[in-house]
Order: structure tokens, then sequence, then C-alpha cells
């Protein structure tokens, strides 16, 4: 127990601030896809919900294709993919020289392509739940449909996706191991790197493990306080 | 049929001419790009079917197909077995079965399947002198068992929550109806319980074989040539980029026709419901 304790302390001879480095990158690099993954899932959702039967088909394909294709192999794609489309352009304008893609980016566009697709389909069935009566009402307000929109809809919107994102903002969390397979120094990768310098594998991938449960529950409690904002206009009834 | 006025045989009013609103030139727009690029795709793929890459590794790719296949159906079905307990310990009243089943399911669910495959392949070794001494070592050092063990324990938490789920689904009355019948308890939720929530849990449960199917790529980490390892294989020799694509193909087709079958599957069940 005593050997464990000293293995995970942090400084010399312990592997506390590896461990700890790890978990900085996973949490960031969650967080910096969130954002993207929820905008362009909105977006999407807007082409979903459109009249037009084009638009629609466009974005059903987009989903088709990121929710059926297994998250490791969206994460290569992007990443090999896109180095060898930029090596491929460069050599085409003339210049030689090696790209190489930071896998931390590599990770957060193929990340939000996945989130984006799922958060579509939060979105959109958000979307039903809002009666046609929300935008005549703007209409009937004078509010052009960017304000209906800003004001009406979204907080609605909003309310009724929570608890489906929440879920999506889980999984996307336990998604981010997989870049360690493509080399960015995150939790899996460290406590990989950490349980073959010290031949303790289980303490160290049993200790990310547990990290990710502290990581969901800090997430659901935060969750729990974001959806109780988003009703702070019920509490009164 | 007789009009019932002659003024009514009077041509209807043509439909008013669609007009090309921003949407619906975005969505052609779109839509021209999904087909020039799908077009390209057909077209690269096509030109490619005779090349060195595919006549050198199409064998691997049906194994790895065929190996990817075996680990889904065999962590599922395990995986089914154990939900039972897992979902009838959850639900007990007795909180010695109920908290340690919500641990379990806790735990699966809320890390990561890659940390849980490395925790049981690597992990194991830790423990390398007990399992020897009960004679499990040979079982853990491999890395296919490995992989089975850790799906099927996955899958089997994520599986006990979608029974459990489904059985608590079923109204009350449905138990209280049987008894009044005199239906003894197994009968009860073999025939009238299960049937219903089985209907309830169809969704859930086609979704959970298509995250079992994207998720067993991970089984390619440590050293399993499914379709995923396979594909890393060939690109690692070959550095040619087809090789993700043709992967990428080929579970894009398995996922969109299990999807479309178990589609079927759903309506076939849920016919009495249709009006």
């Amino acid at each position: 127990m005593n050997e464990a304790l000293t293995l995970l302390s942090f400084g010399e001879g312990g592997w506390g601030d590896t461990i700890a480095f790890g978990i900085l990158v996973t949490v960031s690099l969650a967080i910096a896809t969130l954002p993207f993954g929820l905008f362009l899932g909105f977006v999407i959702a807007l082409a979903k919900n459109s009249s037009e039967p084009s638009l629609r088909l466009a974005a059903n394909i987009y989903t088709t294709i990121f929710r059926g294709l297994p998250e490791l192999l969206t994460l290569f794609l992007v990443y090999f993919g896109v180095q060898i489309g930029i090596q491929y352009g460069l050599t085409m304008i003339g210049v030689e020289t090696y790209v190489e893609v930071n896998s931390f980016v590599a990770g957060m566009v193929a990340l939000a392509f996945v989130f984006s697709s799922y958060a579509s389909e939060a979105f959109l069935s958000a979307f039903r739940g809002i009666p046609d009566g929300q935008y005549e009402g703007g209409k009937a307000l004078g509010m052009s449909r960017f304000k209906t929109m800003r004001f009406i809809i979204l907080p609605q919107l909003i309310r009724l996706a929570l608890p489906a994102l929440g879920n999506l903002w889980l999984i996307l969390v336990k998604e981010t191991s997989l870049v360690s397979v493509i080399g960015l120094a995150d939790l899996v990768r460290e406590a990989g790197i950490a349980a073959r310098v010290t031949k303790e594998p289980f303490l160290f991938f049993g200790i990310a493990c547990l990290v990710y449960l502290v990581l969901a529950m800090i997430s659901s409690a935060g969750l729990s306080r974001v959806e109780r904002w988003t009703k702070r206009g019920e509490a009164a009834r | 049929m007789i009009a019932a006025n002659p003024a009514a045989e009077l041509k209807r009013p043509p439909a008013p001419p669609r007009r090309w609103t921003n949407a619906r030139i975005l969505g052609h727009v779109l839509m021209a790009l999904w087909i020039v690029s799908g077009a390209s795709l057909v077209y690269y793929l096509g030109s490619n079917v005779a090349s060195p890459f595919v006549l050198k590794y199409w064998p691997n790719y049906i194994d790895g197909f065929l190996v990817t296949l075996q680990i889904v159906s065999l962590s599922l079905l395990i995986g089914a077995l154990l939900s039972l307990p897992i979902a009838a310990a959850r639900s007990s009243r007795w909180i010695i079965f109920s908290a340690p089943a919500y641990g379990y399911v806790y735990f699966f669910r809320g890390t990561p399947l890659l940390a849980q495959t490395f925790l049981i392949y690597y992990g194991a070794g830790s423990f390398r002198e007990e399992l020897e001494a009960v004679g499990l070592w040979s079982f853990f050092r491999e890395a296919w068992y490995c992989v089975i063990f850790a799906f099927a324990l996955n899958t089997s938490a994520y599986q006990a929550e979608i029974l459990r789920g489904a059985i608590q689904n079923v109204p009350k009355g449905q138990w209280e109806g049987a008894e009044a019948l005199g239906l003894s308890r197994p009968v009860t939720f073999f025939k009238v319980i299960l049937p219903q929530a089985m209907m309830v849990a169809l969704r859930p449960y086609g979704n959970e074989i298509i995250l079992m199917i994207k998720g067993s790529a991970i089984a390619s980490i440590v050293t399993i040539y499914d379709l995923m390892g396979e594909t890393r294989r060939a690109y690692s020799r070959s550095y040619d980029f087809q090789a993700y694509i043709w992967a990428a193909v080929l579970y894009l087709v398995i996922v969109e026709v299990l999807r479309r079958v178990w589609d079927r599957i759903e309506l076939r069940l849920t016919r009495h419901l249709k009006r």
C-alpha cells in the first residue's frame, strides 16, 4: 500500500504530476471540443428541421456517416487524411516540406464530428418538442426570425435538449481516451507510460479508470446545476 | 362520381411555384457537394479495385471482418447472460444486492472501454503469480480472451440497465392482472412481462449492438487483428491511405445494414400497434 502511495506521489520518484498532466490534457481536449461540437450539431439540427427536403437529406447523410464509423476510425481518417491532404496540396503548389498534424487538433476535429452528429439528434428532438405557436407568437410580436430563435426558441431548446446533451458530454469525456492512440499525452497514455516504467499496470490503469469516474461524477454534479439554472423560470410557478 | 356542382369541374389553380429560397439553394449546393464527393469516392475505389493494394490485402480484410463479427457476437452473448443477474440484483429491494450491482454498472458505464481493456489486459500481469496459482494465467495471457472478457463485462453493464429500464417500464397492473388470474410469478414474468419489456428494449438493444461493433475497433490496440487491426497493419506496411477508406466503407455498410434490419424487426414486433 505504501509502495503504491510513493508511486503516486508528486515530485521525485512519483508519477503524480505525470498523471495530473494527463488529466489536464484529457479535460482540456473535452472542453475544447465541446463548443465546436455543439455549434455544428445545432446547425445540422436546423438543417434537419428545415422544410426543404434537399437540406434535410444533406444533413442526414452527415449524421449517417459519423454515427456509423467507429470513433477510432474517424480519428485515424482525420489524423492521417488531413496530413496526406495538406502534403498533397503543398506538393501541388510546389512546396516540399514534411507536415505533421497536431494530434490535439486532429482529436478535436474528429471528436467534434462525432459529437455534432449525435448532438444534432438531441437538438432535433428538442425542436420537435417546441410547439408551432411559439414561432407564431414571435412573429405576432413583430420579431425577426433571428430574434425569435434567439429569445424564444433557444432558451426552451436548451432546456429540452440538456439531458441528452449531458449524456453526450459524458460520452465525449470517455471518448477522449482514444486520442492516446495517435500519441497525445492524455490520461490513458500517461498511465500507460507509468505502468510500463514501474511495472505496475493494474495500479496505474486502475487509477486512470477512477479518475474517469471522478470526472463523470463532477460532470453530473455540474450538469444538474446547469439543469436547475435552465429551469429557473419554472420555479416561480 | 357526379360532380355536385358543374363549376367544381373547373381546373384546380396551379400550385404556387416553388421559389428558390436561401434554404433551397443551400440544400442543393450541399447535396451537390455530397454527390460529387460520393461519386469521386466510388470512382477512387472503383479505379483501385484491381490495384496491388487490394489484390494483396483483401483476404486480410475478410479475416478481420470475421474476427470483428466473432468479437462482437461472443461478447454480446456473454454480456447478455451476465446482464440477467446484474439487472435482477440492481432492481432488488435488498441493498446488499443492489449497491454492488449499482457500483458495477456505474464503473463500467463511467469509464472508457479503452481504459477497461488496458486494465484487464495489462493489469492482469500485476497478478501473474496469483493467477498462475489458480490456473487462470493462460486465460489472461491471451489478448483475445482479455478483449472478449473486457467487452463482455462492459456490455453486460449497459445491457443490465436496458433490461432493468424495460422491465420497470411495464405497468404494475400487468403483474396484478396476472396474479388475479392465478398465474405463478415465473409464468407471469416470462409470458406477460418479458414480451412487453422486449418491445421497449428492442431499440436500445440495437443501439448497444451498434455501439459494440464500433467499440470493437478498440481491440486492434491490444494486438487483435480485427477489421481495424488488419486496416492498421495494411496501412503501416503500404502507407496507402485507401486502407482506411476501405475500412470506413465496410464499417458503414455493417452498421447501416444492421440498422435497417433492426427497423424491420421493430416494425414486425410492433405490428399490432399500427393502425
